[in-house]
């Protein structure tokens, strides 16, 4: 079969014209679908970014929140009812919100600020530079390293701004996992400082966080906080939950659901009709073949072949370009919310596969039903 | 007496059902020997180019048998039909049917490659082919570069490359002039025939008739008269 596959080479890549049109077809396709499949990725990675970087086991939270940024307060009350629950090895309140910071060069920039725990400081991030004590310093913050560093004026230890008139340090530099979706720099303070910093409801508590005693409490624990009228969601739960919302409560997931099924559609109408037409051309070429004494299962090699190979390199090309340009895009656009994950490799090739067996088939009838006899008859 | 390459049988073949029901060959019995050009002729419609079919394994009669080295080829299954069309015959198209896109000596190396043959000593055949034709200089030309008396005889290269008992020729002339169809034949007739191979030959012309071992006519289906030449 080797001869015959080298043969089956050779009629396609020879036909210059045909074969860029089938590669360009199923390049473009595989690149619009890493494209839009990439991005609805990186969104989803980012609006979880938080819920990722804290990490706690469990987040307890009022049954309508959505997102992480999105909180609803929960009363002071909740945190020690949660600590009576059996099966609780800690229970530790979390400040989330927003704020507008006055930054040393006097313009405004929005922030996010989390707030954690006084006394145990858990979900503290990994510090670059300062030290961890120095939060409980007066005026102390820490500015995550992200991509949205530089909009903070990619400040040093020792750097001061204003939220809300009151005075901001910067005591440390912290390196996270992950970056949020908003595009804005993140800092980090107690609790307690961000209830005194950011204008307040009647209630404060953004999230609980627990640690439970065993793996087996934590249906329990859940069950329990349910009772109260709350919501425990473990971390994989409510990072679901996220993804959720953004898949089928806003439109971004239709969308690009959309855009897949469009590209996929584009890829197959281009390279389908194309490869069509090539084997149309070769129809007698292939009757002469079949007539000198190749077999049905030959042809059908020869041209499954011709197909797939199209197919293999359109889909390294399309994976090649999209990669190269989202690596150019996060050059010029360091926020730039696009991720290149194995799933969406996957579903590409997945499609790809689908868009050239459906080519191939079409081209395999085809080729399939020419008699030879008609190839003498001319 | 030469040794008979094909014996068919009371051949019959008909198109369509009912009232639309064409009788394309009816009931021709002959044979064809090795060592001998025997030409079939007749009219358009006559049922030369389905007889053609049916001998060499390409469409299969509604009766009768076709004999070839003693093996009844419409009894054997459908890949041993497809072996037999590689192994026993070597076709030459009216149009040649010759691949646009592969170099003339890739295209005279398509049985050795589909026989499995290794690819580089079929391009080794497909060359010695391409010599024994003339056209070893032109063997790394594409089909379109050459003129019709060309491609012709590297249909004829393609066919023989296999080195097959039997031959068959549809129309090898139709796209020739005058002059070029009779040296392509004469050619054939020199180079190519031997005593271990049969050619047979549809056509309508006139001018090449003179080659022939035997002129089998047919007419509405039917053979009307056989001729010996020489």
């Amino acid at each position: 079969m080797k001869g015959i596959f080298r043969l089956a080479f050779k009629l396609l890549v020879n036909d210059t014209a045909k074969f860029t049109a089938l590669l360009v077809g199923i390049t473009f396709a595989v690149f619009l679908m890493i494209q839009m499949t990439s991005i609805f990725a990186g969104v989803l990675g980012k609006s979880s970014a938080n819920v990722t970087n804290i990490g706690s086991s469990i987040w307890v939270m009022d049954p309508a929140v959505n997102t992480v940024a999105n909180t609803i307060p929960m009363p002071d009350y909740v945190l020690d009812a949660i600590r009576s629950i059996n099966g609780v090895k800690y229970a530790v309140p979390l400040y989330s919100g927003a704020a507008l910071a006055k930054l040393r060069s006097g313009t405004y920039q929005s922030v996010s600020v989390l707030g954690l725990d006084d006394t145990s400081l858990v979900g503290r991030p990994k510090l670059l530079e300062g030290n961890i004590d120095d939060i409980f310093a007066e005026n102390a913050f820490i500015v995550v390293k992200d991509t949205e560093f530089q909009k903070f004026e990619s400040p040093t230890v020792g750097y001061e701004f204003e939220i809300n008139d009151h005075r901001g340090i910067v005591v440390g530099i912290a390196k996270l996992a992950s970056a949020g979706l908003f595009g804005i720099p993140t800092l980090y303070t107690t609790y307690n400082r961000a209830l005194q910093y950011l204008p307040n409801s009647r209630f404060t508590l953004s999230y609980v966080l627990v640690e439970p005693k065993s793996i087996g409490d934590v249906q329990h624990i859940k069950q329990q906080i349910k009772a109260l009228g709350y919501l425990a969601l473990t971390k994989k739960e409510f990072i679901q939950r996220i993804s959720d919302f953004y898949i089928y409560q806003t439109s971004l997931g239709t969308n690009i659901l959309l855009m897949t099924i469009i590209s996929f559609i584009v890829g197959l109408s281009i390279s389908g009709q194309t490869f069509y037409t090539f084997v149309l051309e070769n129809l007698e070429k292939f009757g002469a073949l079949k007539a000198i004494g190749t077999k049905r299962y030959e042809l059908v090699c020869m041209i499954l072949f011709q197909a797939g190979f199209t197919a293999l390199i359109g889909y390294g090309l399309g994976i090649g370009l999209c990669t190269a340009l989202i690596a150019f895009a996060k050059l010029r656009l360091p926020s730039y919310a696009a991720i290149v994950t194995f799933a969406n490799i996957g579903l590409a090739f997945v499609m790809v596969l689908i868009i050239a067996g459906i080519s191939s088939y079409i081209g395999i009838r085809k080729v399939l039903k020419i008699e030879p006899f008609d190839i003498f008859r001319g | 007496m030469p040794n008979t390459a094909i014996k068919a049988n009371q051949l019959a073949k008909w198109f369509g059902e009912g009232a639309a029901k064409t009788q394309a060959v009816k009931d021709v019995s002959f044979e064809a020997y090795f060592g001998e050009m025997l030409y079939i002729v007749g009219p358009s419609g006559s049922g030369k180019t389905t007889l053609l079919s049916m001998i060499s394994g390409i469409l299969r009669p509604n009766s009768g048998t076709v004999i070839v080295e003693d093996k009844d080829i419409w009894n054997l299954p459908e890949d041993e039909i497809a072996d037999f069309r590689l192994n026993t015959i070597g076709f030459v198209f009216q149009d040649y049917h010759l691949f646009p896109r592969l170099t003339t000596v890739e295209n005279v190396a398509i049985p050795l490659i589909l026989k499995k043959r290794d690819w580089d000593e079929s391009m080794h055949e497909a060359a010695k082919c391409l010599e024994i034709v003339g056209l070893k200089e032109r063997a790394d030309l594409h089909p379109v570069k050459l003129s019709g008396g060309e491609q012709q005889r590297v249909a004829i290269a393609r066919a023989i490359v296999s080195r097959p008992d039997i031959l068959i020729f549809d129309e090898p002339t139709a796209s020739l002039d005058g002059d070029t169809g009779r040296a392509i034949i004469e050619f054939v007739k020199t180079n190519i025939l031997s005593e271990n191979r049969c050619i047979l030959i549809v056509t309508h012309d006139a001018r090449i008739f003179e080659f022939a071992n035997e002129i089998m006519k047919m007419e509405d289906g039917r053979i009307v008269g056989v001729e010996k030449v020489h």
